[in-house]
């Protein structure tokens, strides 16, 4: 199809070389935007707060739009601006990609949650989709994932695999999403081993190569045998490597960045979620809602395990994430104590989403400076 | 209990390294008149440099001269835009920090998932054995003691030297100076290359030594600290040195009270905080006769000078 456009505006041009130079340039550029408009493939573009560099959250969104330019090719053309303030700046360029014609626009940061809903209102034509934010609107979606189910089963691992029951966790900042993932650790690998404990170091910085290091480095000296992190850089991964420390990563598949050390990570997968998106405005049929997915819907998967992790840990680990899969295994299940070893879940009830999202306490288990 | 204070300790010393190297150019030009504010962009030039440099063979020695000449190149264009043609310090710094970290972020896009193996550190002979203090101090990195080298050779050559003495007279009075026949452009342009080869050093110490990877914006803001340290020391090296690994020390210290199950009522935030805090308060505390600061701040710092005024 996109061939044949291709042959329909070359004969445009040559019959619009016959006439005068500037009138040629003239028509042409407003006739090309006129048989582009006959089937234009629908522009959908990304708006990342970060570099997208090499591993980490905007990383996983860039791997998904490529996949997307090409499995959705002639369909939908893609476009992106990267490492982009949250505010203002952001609002600028929501308010570009509109004037440009993009007719979907991916924003995948809380930060961009008002700036998004603000272009919004005055472009009811386009649709919008906010990555973990959580308003919505006509034309705005939101979306998250439960990164949750994947660090419980990182727990799960380190409680069968850390021989003294004491794993290091390299933590940004005491937020609700960020403690989800801290306490679902956790209470995986108190799943194994009842009596294990996880030492946290909060470095107060998403991202501080040196800092993330340094903070790893001390859990080492500290005596952990395990280590794990939430900031962005790939810091703990290296320090791992070199101490020999095996390491569960997040964001991305860090094995490259671990080779010998790195045994899993919790892997945010987009591609899937976002074909399904666009195949719903593309048909006409999307509808704004407020979308969470997890392992079962794939926005997050397990990197291949490490050759060194036993068979048996292997199927072990493989049965709790069908359960998680399939609803019999919820992480955040009571009861559940916390620090103070107060009771924050009851037996037989479970945090539901509301409770989740305003998470401030850390979980038994937990060694650790607590929120404030 | 000694282990974990001979890791304090080590973890000390390599925190506060880059901000020495970084803050000992910085205190060289700033004697010599020049405010330089681009540390924080040649820093993270000479990062990218020495990462690239060493990705591709060149070893860690080669990679911290090629990290040293491109941040010194940076350096004099500084120079020549405050020195030859009198543009304000203070915006043309401020210029060539974010310019530096937009550029070393360009230039090592395709460095950003490489990661190069870790230097050895380096045991000295029969120091490397005293108990606690060996294993803190004496089982480095080359570049540690290169830091310490460094540090002497400054306060040799600012205070036992007669160019030392010269360079402080064209900082104090560059009109004085150029008076009695010296060149007072020619050594601030020589003062602000060897500030640019200092940051160039700090930032390969990061890329190469410290943290063997290259990522945007890794320097994260240490080449603003290392500004802030050389105002706070009151342009004194040996301070700047106290200085530089006091913050190191609180920096380390606070992630191993964290760790070390100690359960302080204070929120992690203001942890965090506490390295800026101590060094500060510290500092000025210790610097604060009107006097001896008058005694040891460039008079001229940050006026440009025209020779045949």
């Amino acid at each position: 199809m996109s061939h044949d456009l291709r042959t329909k505006y070359s004969r445009i041009k040559w019959r619009l070389a016959a006439r005068a130079a500037v009138k040629v340039l003239v028509l042409g550029l407003a006739m090309s935007a006129e048989a582009a408009e006959a089937a234009e493939p629908m522009k959908t573009c990304f708006l990342y707060s970060n570099p997208i560099g090499e591993s980490g959250w905007t990383y996983q969104h860039e791997l998904a739009r490529r996949a997307l330019a090409t499995s959705m090719a002639g369909r939908i053309t893609t476009k992106y601006v990267e490492n982009v303030a949250e505010g203002p700046d952001a609002e600028r360029v929501i308010r570009n990609f509109v004037q440009e014609g993009c007719k979907l626009v991916f924003t995948p940061s809380f930060g961009f949650m008002e700036p998004t809903l603000k272009v919004a209102r005055q472009a009811p034509g386009v649709t919008f989709m906010n990555g973990t934010g959580y308003k919505t609107a006509p034309n705005v979606g939101a979306y998250n994932a439960r990164y949750y189910e994947g660090r419980y089963l990182e727990g799960v691992l380190a409680g069968h695999l850390s021989k003294k029951g004491l794993a290091g966790y390299v933590s940004a900042f005491p937020i609700p999403e960020v403690l989800q993932g801290l306490n679902a650790f956790t209470l995986g690998m108190r799943s194994v081993n009842p009596n294990a404990q996880v030492k946290l170091i909060w470095v107060n910085a998403w991202y501080d190569p040196g800092k993330e290091r340094e903070a790893a480095n001390t859990l080492a000296t500290l005596g952990v045998d395990l280590l794990t992190y939430d900031t962005s850089s790939v810091a703990v991964v290296t320090a791992g490597e070199e101490k020999g420390i095996p390491t569960v990563g997040y964001y991305s598949d860090m094995a490259r960045f671990g080779p010998k050390t790195n045994l899993t990570s919790v892997v945010q997968t987009w591609t899937g979620f976002y074909t399904r998106v666009i195949e719903d405005v593309l048909a006409g049929r999307w509808k704004s809602a407020h979308t969470v997915g997890g392992l079962r819907e794939g926005m997050i998967r397990m990197a291949p395990l490490h050759a060194s992790v036993p068979p048996d840990v292997r199927e072990k680990l493989a049965a709790a994430e069908k359960d998680i899969v399939e609803g019999r295994l919820q992480p955040f299940a009571g009861p559940i104590l916390d620090q103070a070893g107060r009771q924050r879940v009851a037996p037989g009830q479970v945090l539901r989403a509301a409770e989740l999202d305003k998470m401030n306490y850390l979980v038994n288990g937990v060694d650790g400076t607590p929120p404030k | 209990m000694e282990n974990l204070i001979a890791s304090v300790l080590a973890a000390t010393i390599v925190a506060g390294t880059p901000l020495i190297l970084v803050a000992m150019g910085e205190l060289v030009t700033e004697k010599a008149g020049v405010l330089n504010l681009g540390a924080e962009g040649m820093m993270s030039i000479g990062a990218v440099t020495a990462f690239g440099v060493a990705l591709a063979g060149g070893g860690p020695a080669l990679a911290v001269v090629a990290a040293m000449a491109a941040a010194c190149l940076m350096a004099l264009v500084f120079g020549f835009l405050t020195l030859t043609m009198m543009a304000n310090q203070v915006a043309s710094g401020l210029a060539l920090a974010l310019f530096g970290v937009g550029l070393a972020a360009f230039a090592g896009k395709p460095f950003e998932s490489a990661t190069l193996p870790m230097v050895a550190p380096l045991r000295l002979p029969l120091l490397a054995d005293i108990p606690v203090l060996g294993p803190a101090l004496f089982r480095q990195q080359a570049m540690v003691y290169l830091s310490w080298l460094i540090v002497a050779a400054v306060l040799v050559f600012l205070y036992r030297s007669r160019w030392g003495l010269v360079l402080r007279a064209v900082g104090e009075s560059p009109t004085s100076a150029h008076a009695v026949g010296y060149r007072v452009i020619a050594l601030r342009y020589a003062a602000v290359a060897f500030g640019g080869a200092m940051a160039g050093l700090g930032g390969a110490f990061i890329s190469v030594f410290h943290t063997p990877l290259w990522a945007e914006g890794m320097v994260a803001g240490r080449g603003w600290i290392a500004l802030a340290l050389v105002v706070f020391a009151t342009w004194r090296p040996l301070r700047v040195v106290l200085g530089a690994y006091l913050f190191g020390g609180v920096m380390i210290a606070q992630l191993f009270v964290q760790g070390s199950g100690l359960r302080l009522d204070v929120p992690s935030q203001l942890m965090s905080s506490l390295p800026y805090v101590a060094t500060i308060v510290v500092l000025v505390l210790i610097s604060r006769n009107a006097h001896t600061i008058r005694l040891h701040s460039p008079a001229s710092l940050g006026q440009p000078f025209r020779p045949d005024a």
